[in-house]
């Protein structure tokens, strides 16, 4: 079993109104040289597979089908890793 | 023609619209269970408004590998009505039957109040009984209504007349455009935030609402839809 840790964001071209509001309360703080803020997603799957290799492929495609809306979304997989409490094969 | 209602975990103005589709039209409205999957005795299908799967993910994202999606998509594809209203907008955007995607209201609060909307075009089978230009109250009552499609996608929608309501006071959510509803190309599916069912009866504050519905069926009625 694998774990893969997948990052969505708001492409660059498209507001980001959670981040914008976020900005707005750091420089309230007093965090004045704060230049930009964007809010995303950090979705864990855990899957079943023979390999990481074959996870990731998994992952990314569940990425294009569900996890991100290409229309404004992007999203990465940061990292794929044995799951915490499987056994590390191979 | 029979009207279809789709009722999702989560929905909530699903019998507000089988009602106001009663009240209005006269004709049949069933409600009609996510994992149906033939939906071919239906004219008419509605995707209510609510908070289909908790809006988990995303508004729509889940609702839209649903089983009726199916007979929906369907239905899309050779002419019967589609209309998806706010959470069922949300849902026809993440299903790709229109051009697309909702984003967070740009003052992040959920806003629920009648707003001015202008009907621009008056030659869809879903607002022929409105004047072009005309503007009417609707409610609205969404948190991410904020309509985003990139530059070109929203030139070919101006281009092609595919903007139907259009928010004609304060745009109370931030979307391109001021878009309150758009149609797809062929002109058979629908997705508007507004709430027309919650504005059939003075006492609602708004019968704006009833023309939508009127529209509806003699569209169906005319092209002898199921």
């Amino acid at each position: 079993m694998y774990t893969a840790r997948v990052y969505v964001t708001l492409k660059a071209s498209v507001l980001d109104p959670q981040g914008r509001a976020v900005e707005r309360a750091l420089h309230a703080l007093g965090y004045g040289e704060v230049r930009g803020v964007r809010v995303g997603k950090v979705i864990d799957v855990t899957v079943e597979a023979p390999d990481a290799g074959a996870a990731r492929r998994r992952v990314e495609e569940m990425g294009r089908r569900l996890l991100a809306n290409p229309v404004m979304e992007t999203f990465e997989i940061e990292s794929v890793k044995p799951a915490s409490g499987a056994a590390v094969e191979g | 023609m029979r009207f279809a209602v789709i009722q999702f975990p989560g929905s909530n103005c699903d019998m507000d619209t089988v009602r106001a589709i009663r009240e209005v039209t006269g004709a049949e409205a069933d409600l009609v269970w996510h994992a149906r999957k033939d939906l071919s005795d239906y004219g008419a299908i509605f995707l209510p408004g609510g908070f289909s799967y908790g809006d988990y993910l995303r508004p729509g994202a889940i609702a839209r590998f649903a089983e009726a999606m199916d007979g929906v998509r369907r239905a899309a594809e050779d002419g019967r009505l589609v209309i998806g209203i706010c959470n069922g907008f949300q849902i026809l955007l993440e299903a790709g039957l229109l051009p697309g995607a909702m984003r967070h209201n740009d003052h992040l609060q959920f806003r629920c109040e009648i707003v001015p909307v202008r009907v621009e075009r008056a030659d869809t089978p879903f607002t022929s009984g409105y004047e072009p230009g005309q503007v009417i109250r609707l409610p609205i009552a969404h948190g991410e209504g904020n309509y985003y499609a990139d530059d070109g996608t929203l030139e070919a929608l101006e281009r092609r007349g595919q903007v139907v309501f259009r928010y004609a006071g304060e745009n109370p959510n931030g979307s391109r455009n001021a878009v309150a509803g758009i149609v797809n190309e062929a002109g058979n599916v629908l997705g508007m935030m507004p709430h027309p069912e919650r504005a059939v009866h003075r006492w609602l504050g708004s019968e704006d609402g009833r023309a939508l519905f009127v529209s509806m069926w003699r569209a169906g009625r005319e092209r002898q839809l199921v």
